[in-house]
Order: structure tokens, then C-alpha cells, then sequence
């Protein structure tokens, strides 16, 4: 029974920074911004929530944590707003932008972790281990399960309720469906509606580095993301980008994922064998998703984002 | 038709020659050797409209021939035609002797045309030889386009540099570079849609002096223009259509703008068929204005407004007009003189570089591509319907209310929708114009701007969309219509404009007048 439990938990705990990247991704998406360096955001906001924790924590006490979290989500909607900017201001597109700003994220936490934030021994390229008041609890003492999960659920919820109950939601939304009749129709705009999808994407992006740190690894250290950021696009993609979605195919893949090193070494099946079941789940549904809207419409293919639009 | 236009210009210029083709296979060597290209009895219809009704033309090689008409005359779908986009109901399409029934535009390049539409068809990004080389087939080899490109340039005297890429173009240079494109197929007769209507008038000169090199070295060209003293000064030979058929075929020199102006305008003007065929009511002139709309102030005014774009198509000069409520304003103009952005600038939707505008927060607007800048096609009709203005609203959407006025809607303007949840794909083009022409009404009642209301759409909608726009002026609305159709617009309209290469001209109200005033022959500015 606690073993069940125990392997429960982790596959919510690794489902946690998917589904939460998973949001971002499918935010992003909805307005159509093609934010594929959810990755990066993920390590900048893991970086911030670090930092506040060591540095911090003596300082601030009690609220290190809600202030790990607070910062680790503004820096990742820092670092995505970089890609806004270009985009906006240069037309430089996201897609090229944020997967770059992916390796420069890598490279910081790499300088950091063997510079400035390393552990005083000086020994591995780590940070020091986060006080405990920037800990988040865990949820069942027993497991390694803690209080994030429940906030990317409720995070989940509350994204879906914005998109279909709110203004701010259905003009993100009709902004990404099509921005001409948004902006002439209704006199949205754009530019902003765009700039905040990023803002927010990468907001959900760098909440789950924070998370990570301060309820799983409690130090920063260089892979720290095994692709949170690259597999959350399949999460949302797998979704439909419906929010609720994310959380069903958030765990699916966090189910997939933390079987895989236990597939190996049980059943002697490659660990990279849930890698290719994942790929060939999205590979699925992008056909289904296709035919559907052959049989719909021919024209609606004329749209390039239709497969990701939905 | 051909009968209503006087006499005089016909027996001034050459007769619209029918020519013999009984069959096919009887014509395929014509005896005019100096004809370069030659339709024959062209009919073309797209559903219930007829576009072209046994249209002809004839162009000698080695001439520049101008193609006259009115918006909507027929003059692209008879390119079109000629250059195998289109497939003609009926007709024969000759180029240099030989008979020919296109497939496909590269049918028509390999038997020697070549067509620069008014829409540029270049990759911004690329330079001039990769645009060049773009379309080509086999081995590419970037060194012998640009020479060959060089090559035809200076045979032509076009001047352009292959290695600039195309964005750092002006547009006359860009549109030397679709010219060029033909050129390098070895094109001998190029088509040119409304090649000026994009360049300023030093550019347009230059343009119009090259071609005359391309004609001297034996090239041929058809020009579509709705400008009659370029025509006249620049062409050989003019041919006029008017609602699809060909009304005049005459030497330039032998014709004025007068007489040009009477072919495309038609000197008796009778209501159209479709008009008739509704019983609509025609006017004959036009009335000055609603009564009681006089003494109210008016809904929308423009103040000395100006706008300046890079592009001439979207420029506008001291522009002032007021609409008052219970009036719908017609604005009658030949595409690309301004009328893109006065609209919206009527509508809310473009600020202007200068001048004041006094509109109501809210503005109905009624743009031309509904599919693009109207509707969300997958939403649905509830969601459509809190499309309009969403831009200002804040907080909680409730849909129950959204469905309930999709509902509303769907009965009032009479759409033929499944219900207020079904995706606004699968409505008829002229259901779904219903359906924003009510969803605009209901945001803003006081004023309403549409653009090209009824294009695209059957006899049955369209009448009933303009029903709808004569009760929303009767119910107290400021509205203002523009339509490329001038029939449209004496239709509805209580009193006409024209907007002219960005200036506002008020001609007197009848059809001669006013689409003389559109052509830029107005007697007062």
C-alpha cells in the first residue's frame, strides 16, 4: 500500500513541473504566441527562487517561500517578455527567440552554479540546500509529494475559468484565433494581448522552476530541467490546450516519465521508450486533429497554426 | 447593352470586330498576323453574376492597349481569362495566330504572357534575382539569373539591381521587378493590372515611358486603368468594357475623355437588371437629404482630416463630411483613392495624422473581408457576438446573455443558423453577413459604416442586407456606405460623395456626375 502510494506520489510529483509549463505553453499558444522556451523560463524562475532562498531566507523568514515563488515566477515572465519586446518592437520571431533564450538560461545557471550561487564547499556545481522556511511542505508526510501540485491544479482550474469566463480570457483567446477580426471587430490590441501572453507564459514557466527547487531539489543546480519546458509543449498540445486538459495529460506524462527509469531496470525496456511513446502520442494526435479539420473544412488548413490553435 | 452608347465614339474609332470562328479547329491560324492577342466572345459567370457577356478584344503587337471600365466592368476577369486563372463558359482565347485553351497561368507564360497583378507577388526578403528565380524550374543558378537579368533590364531600359533585396525597394522599383519577371520568361505580351494605381505620379510616368521601350522592340501591352487621361496619353488603342460586354474598340487618337467617359458610364442609364428584377426602387438622382435629419446634429463629422500612409491608395487630404442621424452617406470611389481608411477612420478604427473626428464611442463596422476582419470562423455565433468591442469590455463574460442576443439577432435579420452555438463556418456567406451587419447594429446603433456590404453575396441576401441598412437609417442611424458598385450605392444612398486620389468631391446627384467626379472629370473641386 505505501509502496502504491509512494509511486502515486511521484508520478504527481514529476507530473507537477509539466503541468505547470504545460499552462504556459497552452496560455501561449491560445493567444497565439509560440512560446517554445518554456525551458528557460523554467531556469531563470528556478534561479530567483534559489537565490531567495539562500540569500534571502535569513533576512525575510517566514515569507521565503511565498517570496521564492512570487520571484521565481517574475523572473520567468522577465525573461519571456525579452522574446515580447523583439517580437513587437523587431519582429524578430518567438520561435527563433525563446529557444535561444533556452540556452542562454542554461549557460547563466551553469556560470552561477560554479560562481556566485555555489555551495561554500566549492566542490560540486550546486547551490547550498535551501533553508527549510523556503521549503514547501509536503503534502503526505510519508512521500516526497508537496504543496505545488495543488497549486498548479489550482492554477489550472483558475487559467480555465479566466479563458472562458473573462474578457481578458476570450481576447486572448480571439487574439490568437484570429487577430485581424480582433483587432477590427473587436478593436483589441493586439500588440498588448500578445505582450501579456508572453508575460504570463512565462510567468507559469518560471512558478514551476520555483516550485521544483523549493519543493523537490531545494538547490539549483545545472539539469535541473530533464525538458520540463520542450515536454510541456506536448503536454498542452496533447490537451488541446484546454487547461483542465493539462492537468490529465500533465500526469499522464509525469506517469510516463517517472515509470520509465523503473522500466529499465525491472523489465529491461529502454527508458528512452516513454520519449518515443510520448512522440508518437503527439505524432496521434496531431493526425486526428488534422483529419478532423479536413473533413471540417478544407480551408481551415490554410491557417498555419490551425494544428496548434485548435 | 452595346446599343445604349452614342453613336459618335463608335464611328470614330475601329468597329468591335466579331471574327468568323465558327469551330476551334477553323481558327487556328488567323489571318491577322499583327494581332498579338485576341479574345473572342467571352462569357464568363461566377453563380448567379455574370461577369463577362460576349466581351472581345483585340490587341495589335507591338501596341499599348488600354482597358477601360468601371469597378466591377469585367476588365480583371477578362485578364484573368487571358492569362488561364480563369477558365471562360464560353469564347476563344488567340495568342500570336494560335488558338489556345489555358490550364493554368504557366500555360499562358509558355505561350508568351505575362501579367503583373496589382497585388505584388514578391518575397520581401529575397533579393530581386532570387524573386526572379522563384517559379523557375531545375538547376538554379543565382549568377545567371542576375545576369540575365541585367540582360533584359537594359534591353528594356528597367533599371533595377538584382542583388537589392526586394523590402529596401520602392514600390515603383518593386514593381519594375514583377515586370522583369515576365520579361526573363520571355514574355512579348505583358498585362499589367492597374500598374499606377500603387506609384506616385513621377513613378507612374517613368513606368509608362518604359513600356513604350518594351512596344518600340516589338512587345505588347495590355494596360487595365480607370485613369482616362493616362490612357489617352500613353496608349494606342483603348477598349471599354461596360458590365461585361465590350462597348468600345477605338484608336486613342481618335477618342477624348468624353467620349470614353459615355462608353464606360453608359449615356442612357437604366436601373440595373438585378436592381429590377427585386423591384427595388431605382433613383434616377439622387435626394439631397432626409428632412428631419437636417435640423439634428449631426452623428459624425470629420474636420479637415488628413492621413498620411507610404502607401497612395490610403492617403486622404483635408477631408470634411458630416453624417447626421437618420442619413446614409454614400461614398462612391474608384478602388485604392482612400476610401480603406476613411472608412475607418469613420469607424473608430484608424486615428488619422491630423484633423478632429467626432464620432460615437461605439461604431458599427461592416468591413469589406468579413472572413478575415469581421468573424472568428470556428467560434460561434454567441462568441462572435461578444467579438464586437471585446477590445473595451472588462471582467466576467456572461454567455447565457451573449446567447440570448445571438439569438435575437439570428431572428430579427433573419439567419439562417442552426442555433447560437453553432460555429459561424458553417453559415452561407450571406447568413453570415446578416449576421455581423445585425451584431454591428447592436453595438453601435447610432452609426454604421459598411464597406462593400454586399459583395459576394446572392440576389435574395444582398436585397436583404440593404433592407436592413434603409431600417437602420429609418430607426435613426448615421450610416455610411461605400460600395464598388455605384448602382449599389444610388440604391441606397441619400446622398452621394466621391473620393477622389484622397480628396472629398460632392458632384452634383446624378450617375453621369458622380461617375465622371470618379474618374477625376469633376467640373468643381
Amino acid at each position: 500500500m505505501t509502496a502504491h502510494l509512494t509511486l502515486l506520489a511521484d508520478i504527481l510529483v514529476r507530473a507537477t513541473p509539466l503541468i505547470l509549463t504545460g499552462l504556459a505553453v497552452a496560455v501561449a499558444f491560445r493567444g497565439g504566441v509560440l512560446n517554445i522556451g518554456a525551458d528557460g523560463q523554467l531556469l531563470v524562475g528556478a534561479t530567483a527562487a534559489a537565490w531567495v532562498g539562500i540569500v534571502l531566507t535569513p533576512t525575510v523568514g517566514v515569507i521565503a517561500l511565498p517570496l521564492a515563488l512570487l520571484l521565481g515566477a517574475v523572473a520567468g515572465g522577465l525573461w519571456a517578455f525579452v522574446a515580447a519586446y523583439l517580437r513587437t518592437r523587431f519582429h524578430v520571431l518567438e520561435v527563433i527567440s525563446t529557444i535561444m533564450l533556452n540556452f542562454v538560461a542554461v549557460y547563466v545557471v551553469s556560470y552561477l552554479v560554479r560562481g556566485p550561487l555555489q555551495e561554500p564547499t566549492h566542490i560540486y556545481p550546486q547551490t547550498d540546500t535551501i533553508p527549510s522556511a523556503a521549503q514547501l511542505s509536503r503534502l503526505l508526510t510519508s512521500t516526497r509529494l508537496h504543496w505545488g501540485f495543488i497549486l498548479a491544479i489550482v492554477l489550472a482550474v483558475g487559467i480555465w475559468w479566466i479563458i472562458r469566463y473573462t474578457a481578458a480570457g476570450f481576447r486572448l483567446r480571439a487574439t490568437g484565433a484570429n487577430p485581424y477580426a480582433a483587432a477590427s471587430a473587436g478593436r483589441i490590441a493586439i500588440r498588448q494581448v500578445t505582450t501579456k501572453a508572453f508575460i504570463a507564459s512565462g510567468m507559469l514557466a518560471g512558478l514551476a522552476g520555483a516550485i521544483e527547487v523549493c519543493g523537490v531539489t531545494f538547490a539549483l543546480y545545472e539539469n535541473l530541467s530533464p525538458g520540463y519546458g520542450y515536454t510541456g509543449i506536448a503536454v498542452a498540445l496533447l490537451a488541446d490546450l484546454n487547461p483542465l486538459g493539462v492537468i490529465v495529460s500533465g500526469i499522464l506524462f509525469g506517469a510516463l516519465e517517472s515509470g520509465a527509469s523503473a522500466l529499465q531496470r525491472d523489465a529491461n525496456v529502454p527508458a528512452t521508450m516513454a520519449t518515443v511513446l510520448e512522440a508518437t502520442l503527439i505524432l496521434l494526435v496531431m493526425a486526428g486533429a488534422y483529419i478532423r479539420a479536413r473533413r471540417k473544412n478544407s480551408s481551415a488548413l490554410i491557417t498555419p497554426s490551425l494544428s496548434i490553435t485548435g | 447593352m452595346t446599343d445604349d452608347q452614342g453613336d459618335g465614339s463608335l464611328a470614330k474609332g475601329t468597329p468591335v470586330e466579331h471574327g468568323a470562328l465558327s469551330g476551334p479547329d477553323a481558327s487556328l491560324q488567323l489571318p491577322e498576323r499583327e494581332m498579338a492577342l485576341r479574345l473572342d466572345a467571352i462569357d464568363k459567370r461566377f453563380g448567379a453574376t455574370v461577369a463577362l457577356h460576349g466581351a472581345a478584344l483585340a490587341v495589335r503587337r507591338g501596341t499599348v492597349h488600354a482597358l477601360l471600365g468601371e469597378n466591377g466592368a469585367g476588365k480583371t476577369t477578362l485578364m484573368h481569362v487571358a492569362f488561364g486563372m480563369s477558365r471562360p463558359d464560353a469564347g476563344t482565347v488567340i495568342v500570336n495566330g494560335t488558338l489556345h485553351q489555358f490550364r493554368s497561368p504557366s500555360d499562358a507564360i509558355t505561350a508568351g504572357l505575362g501579367m503583373v497583378h496589382q497585388h505584388f507577388m514578391l518575397v520581401p526578403a529575397m533579393t530581386v534575382a532570387e524573386n526572379v528565380a522563384l517559379g523557375g524550374r531545375g538547376r538554379l543558378s543565382l549568377h545567371d539569373v542576375t545576369q540575365r537579368i541585367d540582360t533584359v533590364s537594359q534591353q528594356y531600359g528597367l533599371p533595377i539591381d538584382a542583388r537589392a533585396t526586394i523590402e529596401t525597394l520602392p514600390v515603383g522599383a518593386q514593381q519594375r521587378v514583377e515586370i522583369l519577371k515576365a520579361l526573363v520568361r520571355n514574355a512579348s505580351i505583358l498585362i499589367l493590372d492597374e500598374p499606377t494605381a500603387v506609384l506616385t505620379a513621377q513613378e507612374s510616368r517613368e513606368l509608362l515611358q518604359q513600356l513604350r521601350g518594351f512596344v518600340v522592340q516589338g512587345g505588347t501591352v495590355v494596360w487595365i486603368t480607370h485613369k482616362l487621361r493616362d490612357a489617352l496619353e500613353f496608349a494606342d488603342e483603348v477598349t471599354v468594357l461596360r458590365r461585361g460586354e465590350t462597348v468600345l474598340h477605338a484608336n486613342a487618337a481618335d477618342v477624348n475623355e468624353v467620349t470614353l467617359a459615355n462608353a464606360m458610364l453608359g449615356t442612357t442609364w437604366t436601373p440595373s437588371s438585378q436592381s429590377a428584377a427585386l423591384g427595388v426602387q431605382v433613383k434616377q438622382t439622387v435626394k439631397t437629404s432626409v428632412g428631419q435629419g437636417e435640423e439634428r446634429l449631426p452623428t459624425l463629422a470629420l474636420h479637415g482630416v488628413a492621413h498620411h500612409d507610404t502607401s497612395p491608395a490610403d492617403r486622404l487630404t483635408d477631408i470634411s463630411l458630416t453624417v447626421r442621424p437618420g442619413e446614409i452617406l454614400g461614398i462612391a470611389a474608384v478602388e485604392g483613392n482612400g476610401q480603406h481608411a476613411l472608412l475607418r477612420i469613420l469607424a473608430g478604427r484608424l486615428t488619422p495624422t491630423a484633423g478632429t473626428v467626432h464620432i460615437p464611442p461605439h461604431v458599427g463596422f461592416v468591413p469589406e473581408d468579413r472572413h478575415r476582419d469581421a468573424l472568428i470562423l470556428d467560434y460561434t455565433l454567441a462568441e462572435n457576438v461578444e467579438l464586437a468591442d471585446l477590445g473595451t469590455r472588462r471582467g466576467y463574460i456572461p454567455w447565457i446573455r451573449s446567447r440570448a442576443q445571438a439569438t435575437r439577432i439570428v431572428e430579427e435579420y433573419d439567419v439562417r443558423a442552426p442555433g447560437p452555438y453553432a460555429a459561424v463556418r458553417t453559415l452561407s456567406g450571406g447568413n453570415q453577413q446578416k449576421f455581423v451587419v445585425g451584431r454591428e447594429l447592436q453595438v453601435g446603433n447610432r452609426a454604421l459604416v459598411l464597406e462593400n456590404p454586399t459583395r459576394g453575396l446572392d440576389i435574395q441576401a444582398t436585397a436583404d442586407i440593404q433592407d436592413h441598412i434603409r431600417t437602420a437609417r429609418n430607426a435613426g442611424a448615421a450610416v455610411v456606405v461605400y460600395s464598388s458598385d455605384l448602382d449599389e450605392i444610388l440604391a441606397l444612398a441619400d446622398r452621394v460623395v466621391v473620393l477622389y486620389a484622397g480628396r472629398l468631391l460632392t458632384p452634383a446627384p446624378d450617375r453621369d456626375a458622380i461617375g465622371r467626379a470618379m474618374l477625376g472629370l469633376s467640373e468643381q473641386p
